[in-house]
């Protein structure tokens, strides 16, 4: 589903990825760890289009970027630490917006249908600034998937969640994931990506330094993997 | 080689282009009927605008109708430099511009969407604007022409502002960097706008007021042209 080879990007004289070689099953919860400042923002950010590589390949659903981008984005959903809604829309309002632009048939069908799975439909005449972070973040969600996209992309959802939003934030994306999509998550935090994420990558010095799966590594071993791929590193 | 689109194709790539327009203005006018915050702060700067150079100028009758095409046209474009930063912080502010730009339409859409949206906030203000400033001045401001320079005026205005915001909002000093970047490249369009108004308010030949209406109107199809061309590579990174 997505396939990349010897990616590299720079901004200026800075290299930011260095020839990254990445693929992506249908089906595949792949979590992209790291510290701060290796680029996975910007490794997410060339996959959804929003960035031009500066060289190697990149292939979503088949499709080409940036040649063919306007074909990647309507087969992909984005999930970034900003919410991407309008805080003087309703929390319908927004989702509607959203699906016109992608031209969603039954649009209002389809938006109870994920308010609803989101668990929002109490809250779909609210304005989304009035929204707590956590609800905006589900909204998120909800926008990212409103067009049912073949591929998904998260880069740190759990950002300024509290505990319980984050528990909630995991559920939602296991049913997401469990539709059979093509998954792709930043964090920094280990232990709700450990029970989601089928594969762990890691980046670092803007490649990819280690690789592994969850049933590979066993229970309660990412913290572990992760620290000797950076001693590696 | 790359095939050409077949009528069907081209039609549903027309409908959605079109929709993506309507949608942002859609939007646009409804985030603004919620919060005022862009035609209110446009408003208010407008008519204070105009207040000062009343009470600054003390025109005679004689004088009066010599000035109003440069008052009317600084206070438009100050104003609109206001709309305009406020309208793209909209979009950067939630990360919204990023969902714009992650939906599977040409970009040009987009850029289409904001002019339109920001060209109508600048023409609700230039109505209310127009028959404040014949109250206070005393002069006639009600002539088909005149009114079709400022809307004239104002789309080249809007059009090569709408990009060049889209540039600033990326940057940290964007509300200083607009005016900067937009002022020096609008010039031949503000010159036209005012030597044309200038034209039509004290009863000149048309044949005066054509020249400056066709540099207006060229300026109009270079700045959408040129937008039309820079707005992807603008905003991708």
């Amino acid at each position: 589903m997505i396939v990349v080879k010897n990616l590299v990007k720079r901004f200026g004289l800075k290299t930011v990825l260095r020839g990254v070689d990445f693929q992506v099953e249908p089906g595949e919860f792949v979590a992209l760890l790291g510290s701060n400042g290796t680029g996975k923002t910007t490794f997410l950010r060339i996959l959804a289009s929003l960035s031009r590589p500066t060289g190697g390949n990149v292939r979503i659903a088949g499709c080409r970027l940036p040649a063919q981008a306007e074909a990647v984005r309507s087969r992909l959903g984005f999930v970034s630490h900003q919410p991407l809604l309008y805080g003087d829309l309703t929390t319908e309002e927004n989702l509607y917006f959203y699906g016109r632009m992608y031209a969603i048939p039954n649009i209002e069908q389809r938006i109870s249908e994920v308010l609803d799975m989101l668990g929002l439909d109490f809250h779909r005449r609210d304005l989304v600034r009035t929204l707590s972070r956590g609800m905006q973040q589900r909204l998120s969600i909800g926008r990212a998937v409103l067009h049912d996209p073949q591929v998904l992309l998260f880069d740190e959802p759990y950002t300024g969640l509290d505990q319980n939003a984050s528990v909630m934030l995991d559920k939602m994306l296991s049913r997401v994931a469990a539709r059979g999509r093509a998954v792709v998550i930043t964090s920094h935090d280990l232990i709700h990506i450990e029970d989601l994420a089928t594969r762990y990558d890691i980046l670092g010095r803007g490649l990819i330094v280690a690789s592994s799966t969850r049933e590979k590594l066993g229970r309660g071993s990412l913290l572990t993997f992760y620290r000797q791929a950076f001693q590696g590193a | 080689m790359k095939r050409d689109p077949s009528p069907t194709t081209l039609r549903s790539q027309l409908t959605a282009f079109f929709r993506v327009i309507a949608s942002i203005i859609w939007k646009d006018l409804t985030v603004e009927l919620r919060s005022r915050e862009l035609l209110t702060a446009m408003l208010v700067f407008a008519l204070l605008v105009v207040l000062i150079f009343n009470f600054a100028l003390e025109l005679d009758v004689k004088n009066r109708t010599g000035v109003t095409p440069g008052i009317l046209w600084v206070t438009f474009t100050f104003a609109g430099t206001l709309g305009l930063n406020r309208s793209m912080a909209i979009e950067k502010d939630r990360g919204c511009l990023d969902g714009l730009l992650l939906v599977p339409v040409d970009r040009s859409a987009i850029y289409f969407g904001k002019f339109i949206s920001n060209l109508a906030f600048m023409v609700i203000v230039e109505i209310i604007i127009l028959p404040v400033y014949s109250a206070l001045y005393n002069v006639n401001l009600f002539h088909p022409g005149l009114l079709l320079v400022i809307l004239l005026g104002s789309i080249g205005y809007m059009a090569i502002g709408t990009l060049l915001a889209a540039m600033s909002v990326q940057t940290r000093t964007r509300d200083v960097l607009l005016p900067i970047l937009l002022f020096p490249v609008v010039v031949p369009v503000l010159v036209a706008a005012v030597k044309s108004s200038g034209g039509f308010l004290q009863g000149s030949e048309l044949a005066e007021i054509l020249p400056w209406l066709n540099l207006l109107i060229a300026y109009d199809v270079i700045f959408i042209a040129i937008a039309l061309m820079l707005f992807d590579y603008i905003v991708e990174e």
